[in-house]
């Protein structure tokens, strides 16, 4: 085991998993976090906590977090490279691994532009793929980036990554998962499917290079509450492919929320028979408390004994 | 080349709004082809302060020149009588220029009178693009002559990012995602294994964080 976290416990017995978003809020009130960890307790396999997503000022994710571990709660904890140099990269990995994480989401980060802050100025002094080779090597070689020994405690993290299968340029999506793989990843998680065709594609290539094999991939998977939600994203989401059948969908139906809900619960049916998936990802945006009704409906509760 | 854009004419005005008499100071290099700062605008830009500055009865005396290039001694030195006799001088060259000239002829204070952008050239007509960041280790021999530090919103190494659409960058539809135009290069050059490589950090030293810069040509040095 490299971390021995419930995710990679789950994953490597070879059980479907199931891991969902928690948002820390845009204040410093703990009860937040706490109310959202008991939507996901016992629900999840990992609680995913976003690193200022969108650019905008949130609670800390190490810091909501260890509020989450608290609450019996394992979290993935996600870290941006935008925000930070690789200095204070590993040193939060360090304090996040102090403080019980055991799951590290490694991304580039949303540009500041689409933030609250979109003057300031993005880190980017490495990439997501070089955090993750960052942390591997933290992990494996028990060494900082420089070279630097970590004699004792060195963190040991199950790395995630994500990749976008509707991003351009579509068959270098494959070549750069490889790459992520390559870097050290352990498992993928990737951008909201709900063009199941594209991603079916996307997996076939995968699975073609045998790279199922090598990593766990969790489909991303987003309920809706709205036709709005679906327009936002397909006109101001970048790397976002929706479906027009969906939009019509959503548009006339008579109960939008629960249209929603059911489209989620199709997609998980779908992903579910899609070779080389292993798991979900939850991402109901600001919309937490949906997460143990889609699971129940779903089927997937209780989680697996591991 | 280096490519500058002229400040708005009231933060120029603000910055000359003690001085009655002044020296604008053009540049014959780089600015002159990206028409910030040539003679041509120099003399576009007196008028304009001459006009503003009468309005508000406070009228101003502006005094010309515009040296082959501001950023070498040779050019500015011959000026040095003129700088005498005038308050403060409004440069219209990139940031090198005004600086050649604060430390080499002190006399008078100069001001800056455009935004210094970046390094680029022009795609098209009157259209200048960004291409080199100066970051001084340049990665252009294996992503196909596309720079990733000055054309990439994030800087990234191992591109694209999942916001890269139709070819466009996710930061705005109006650039193009230049990570994009690597793979295509490298593919058109059958070399996209480039690509498979992991990139690892870049040492920023040799960029902008280990303070300033300097080349000596040792062979040069006689
Ligand atoms: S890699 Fe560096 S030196 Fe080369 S073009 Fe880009 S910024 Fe300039
Ligand atoms: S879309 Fe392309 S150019 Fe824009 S940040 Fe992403 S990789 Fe860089």
């Amino acid at each position: 085991m490299k971390s021995a976290s419930r995710l990679e416990k789950v994953l490597t017995a070879g059980e479907f998993a199931v891991t969902a978003e928690l948002g820390p809020p845009q204040n410093s009130n703990p009860e937040v976090i706490k109310k959202k960890a008991q939507y996901l307790l016992g629900n999840v396999d990992g609680a995913n906590i976003t690193d200022n997503q969108t650019a905008v000022v949130r609670m800390s994710s190490i810091a909501a977090a260890a509020i989450a571990i608290s609450c019996g709660v394992e979290p993935v904890v996600q870290m941006v490279c935008r925000d930070r140099n690789r200095i204070a990269i590993q040193s939060d990995i360090l304090g996040a691994v102090a403080l019980g994480a055991k799951n590290l989401l490694c991304l580039s980060g949303d540009h500041q532009k689409f933030g609250n802050h979109p003057e300031a100025m993005n880190v980017f002094d490495v990439d997501s793929m070089q955090l993750i080779a960052m942390v591997k090597k933290m992990r494996d070689d028990k060494q900082f980036l420089s070279g630097d020994p970590i004699k004792e405690y060195e963190p040991k993290l199950f790395i995630g990554a994500v990749e976008n299968p509707f991003a351009d340029p579509f068959e270098f999506r494959v070549m750069r998962l490889a790459k992520k793989i390559r870097a050290g990843a352990d498992f993928i998680q990737t951008q909201c499917v709900f063009d199941i065709d594209k991603f079916s594609r996307w997996m076939e290539l995968v699975v073609k290079e045998g790279l199922h094999k090598q990593v766990y991939i969790l489909a991303g998977l987003t309920p809706v509450r709205s036709v709005r939600a679906l327009h936002y994203m397909k006109n101001e989401v970048a790397g976002m492919s929706i479906p027009d059948e969906l939009i019509k969908r959503m548009e006339s139906a008579q109960e939008p929320k629960e249209e929603g809900v059911k489209i989620c619960l199709e997609m998980i049916e779908k992903v579910k028979n899609v070779e080389g998936v292993s798991g979900i990802h939850l991402m109901p945006i600001g919309w937490e408390s949906i997460t143990p009704v889609i699971l129940e409906r779903a089927n997937l509760l209780p989680r697996p004994e591991v | 080349m280096i490519v500058a854009d002229r400040k708005p004419l009231d933060e120029i005005l603000d910055s000359i709004k003690d001085y009655k008499k002044i020296m604008l100071m053009a540049c014959g290099g780089c600015v002159t082809v990206c028409f910030s700062g040539g003679s041509k605008a120099a003399g576009l830009l007196a008028s304009q302060i001459k006009m503003a500055r009468k309005k508000q009865g406070k009228a101003i005396e502006i005094i010309e020149c515009t040296p082959e290039r501001q950023c070498e001694y040779e050019f500015i030195d011959e000026l040095k009588n003129d700088i005498e006799s005038v308050e403060a001088v409004l440069s219209i060259a990139c940031g090198v220029g005004v600086q050649t000239m604060s430390e080499h002829l002190p006399q008078a204070i100069t001001i800056p009178g455009l935004n210094t952008k970046f390094m680029g050239y022009p795609v098209e007509h009157a259209l200048w693009e960004e291409r080199c960041a100066g970051c001084g280790d340049c990665v252009l021999g294996w992503t196909g002559g596309y720079c990733p530090i000055a054309r990439c919103a994030k800087k990234l190494f191992n591109g694209p990012c999942g916001g890269s659409s139709d070819g466009k960058c996710e930061v705005d539809k109006d650039i193009e995602c230049v990570w994009q135009l690597i793979h295509d290069r490298l593919k058109q050059l059958n070399k996209l294994d480039n690509l498979t490589v992991v990139r690892g950090p870049k040492d920023w030293r040799t960029s902008t964080n280990a303070g300033q810069r300097k080349i000596k040509f040792e062979e040069a040095m006689l």
